[in-house]
């Protein structure tokens, strides 16, 4: 199991154990993470799961594949630091893991 | 366009050789099942032929219709699979199944594949992005507000003429800046953009061509006005007029873009307004859910969006030769996805018929699409429709319908054209 920090725009914050392997969003939906909509389910064609993850962790993170790229797009609130956050596997390296969610999703 | 029929051939003569009004689903040859042809559509008898279809032949071909022939996509897992491959099916030429309406349209970015479509879009998506609805929603609930509080008490009157209608008429109105007294003209283009001649908005193609004639000029004037105006008003006019990637766009792509969000913000959220009075009719045990607790009005208002499913399908055309669960489709064959079977699929969604207020997932439906076309004003309708049941359920104890909805002949726009209610106030 793995530890996955979630803090809101206004700065709440739930911490939440997860098993490695599921993705962030699955983590976020089993625990009852508010801010996270996941409609598409965590085929990355919704949007509705953006994270914005925190800077110590970018660089541990998978690369953006294009789609992915191309799904952030329709937010109006992208940042550098944009994910989907079912696009996100949890792995060991990932422990402590720290996002914040958007005050709204797409 | 030569291998199309006119669109003529889809008027709703009762002996068109292509209506299936009437008959049984189960008793023709499947092959001859023809979704497109509205007559189902209109006197809502289409459930069986979209159950039969996802039951025996879930992607299907259909050789002979007054549109042409296509694939028809059925299930929900297929539809995702179609809606998240723009690379192999392409939303050009249009999304609508006859490619002869395209004539009488014009090009806007729900048309268009990437890159073009990704540019386009980011440049107007903001207006409708969530965080600037915020400052709208005191707007609309007035609006509401005063809509819903001049209505006749006990009385039967047109809920969609004095409601649905009226309602986002005055939203619309809101988001352009659009003259408000002029506003009905906004509902008329939208008809007009997508009515079948014949089916009563408008006799001709030739009228419709007027009708996006007269839109054009009026919204050209808009732009002038406001194009020379101090950049940051946040109307959608001042915002194309302004940003980079719209302001040098030619007056068809700006008419397309704007009948885009008349059309995308109008009828869709019009028939949802409508459909959700008459679903808690027929489920009345979810009414009284509902009476207990309105704080289940968000979750209501994506299966009412589900249940209603405003927009039946959307078009795709193959790029390449491929293949979906099992059938060839070759390159520039119309590949049509019926959202409105997929959002009746049981392998995903349980006892898909009934609209349940309490839903679990609710969210996870069709209504919008998915992938990169994925509806750019769905944040808007989820709120103007949240706002309205609110108000709705502040003020009365119960909308009854009285008699049969009358819907529109159409097999892509899914709605209504009349609905009598009588209201009954809450007891004070
Ligand atoms: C309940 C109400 C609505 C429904 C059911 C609906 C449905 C849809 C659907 C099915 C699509 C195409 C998705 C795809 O191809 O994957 C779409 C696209 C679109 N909708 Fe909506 N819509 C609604 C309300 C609105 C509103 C209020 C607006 C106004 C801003 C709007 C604007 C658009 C636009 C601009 C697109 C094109 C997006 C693109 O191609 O990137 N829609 N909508
Ligand atoms: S859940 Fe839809 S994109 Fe992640």
């Amino acid at each position: 199991m793995v530890k996955v920090l979630f803090k809101d725009h206004a700065g709440r914050e739930q911490s939440v154990e997860a098993a490695t392997g599921v993705s962030v969003m699955q983590a976020a939906v089993s625990n009852g993470v508010s801010g996270i909509d996941a409609d598409c389910g965590g085929s990355c064609s919704c949007a509705t799961c953006h994270v914005y993850v925190d800077e110590a962790w970018l660089d541990k993170l998978a690369a953006i594949d294009p789609n992915e790229d191309a799904m952030l797009g329709l937010s109006s609130d992208r940042r550098e630091n944009s994910r989907l956050c079912c696009q996100i596997t949890l792995s060991a390296e990932l422990d402590g893991l720290s996002v914040t969610t958007p005050e709204f999703q797409f | 366009m030569s291998d199309t029929p006119a669109t003529s051939e889809l008027d709703r003569r009762p002996e068109s050789k292509w209506s299936m009004v009437g008959k049984d689903p189960y008793a023709m040859p499947i092959d001859k099942i023809d979704l497109a042809h509205p007559g189902i559509w209109q006197e809502n008898e289409f459930l069986p032929f979209l159950k039969r279809l996802r039951e025996e032949a879930p992607v299907h071909y259909c050789a002979e219709s007054a549109t042409g022939p296509y694939w028809s996509v059925m299930k929900y897992k297929d539809i995702m699979t179609v809606d998240t491959s723009p690379h192999i099916y392409s939303s050009e030429p249009t999304i609508g199944i006859v490619d002869s309406f395209e004539e009488f349209t014009v090009p806007s970015f729900i048309s268009m594949d990437p890159p073009k479509h990704d540019e386009q879009r980011r440049v107007v998506q903001g207006v409708v992005a969530p965080s600037n609805l915020k400052s709208l929603e005191g707007l609309i609930r007035q609006r509401a507000a005063a809509i819903l509080d001049d209505l006749p008490i006990g009385e039967e009157f047109d809920w969609v003429e004095r409601v649905s209608i009226e309602l986002t008429t005055q939203m619309l109105a809101t988001l352009f800046d659009f003259p408000f007294e002029d506003r009905h003209k906004l509902t008329f283009w939208s008809d007009a953009a997508t009515a079948i001649p014949g089916g009563g908005i408008i006799s001709s193609n030739e009228e419709r061509w007027e009708a996006m004639q007269d839109c054009l000029a009026t919204f050209t004037r808009l732009w002038n006005e406001r194009v020379n105006a101090e950049p940051g008003n946040d109307d959608l006019i001042s915002m194309l007029s302004h940003g980079e990637a719209t302001k040098n766009m030619p007056p068809m792509e700006y008419l397309g873009n704007i009948l885009l969000l008349i059309v995308g913000g109008n009828d869709t959220t019009r028939n949802s307004i409508t459909g959700g009075v008459l679903a808690l009719n027929q489920f009345p045990e979810e009414y009284d859910k509902l009476r207990a607790d309105h704080s289940l009005i968000p979750n209501m208002v994506s299966e009412i969006i589900r249940w209603q499913t405003p927009l039946a399908y959307m078009r795709r055309t193959a790029k390449v030769d491929t293949e979906l669960n099992g059938q060839k489709i070759k390159k520039g064959e119309k590949v049509i996805m019926w959202y409105a079977s997929g959002n009746q699929d049981d392998e995903v969604i349980e006892n898909p018929e009934r609209m349940i207020v309490d839903r679990p997932n609710a969210r996870q439906h069709l209504s919008f699409g998915f992938g990169l076309h994925r509806c750019m004003g769905n944040r808007l309708a989820e709120m103007q429709l949240r706002i309205v049941w609110e108000e709705i359920m502040n003020r009365f104890d119960k909308i009854e319908v009285v008699g049969e909805p009358e819907r529109i002949y159409s097999s892509f726009v899914k709605g209504y054209s009349t609905m009598f209610v009588i209201l009954h106030p809450k007891a004070s």
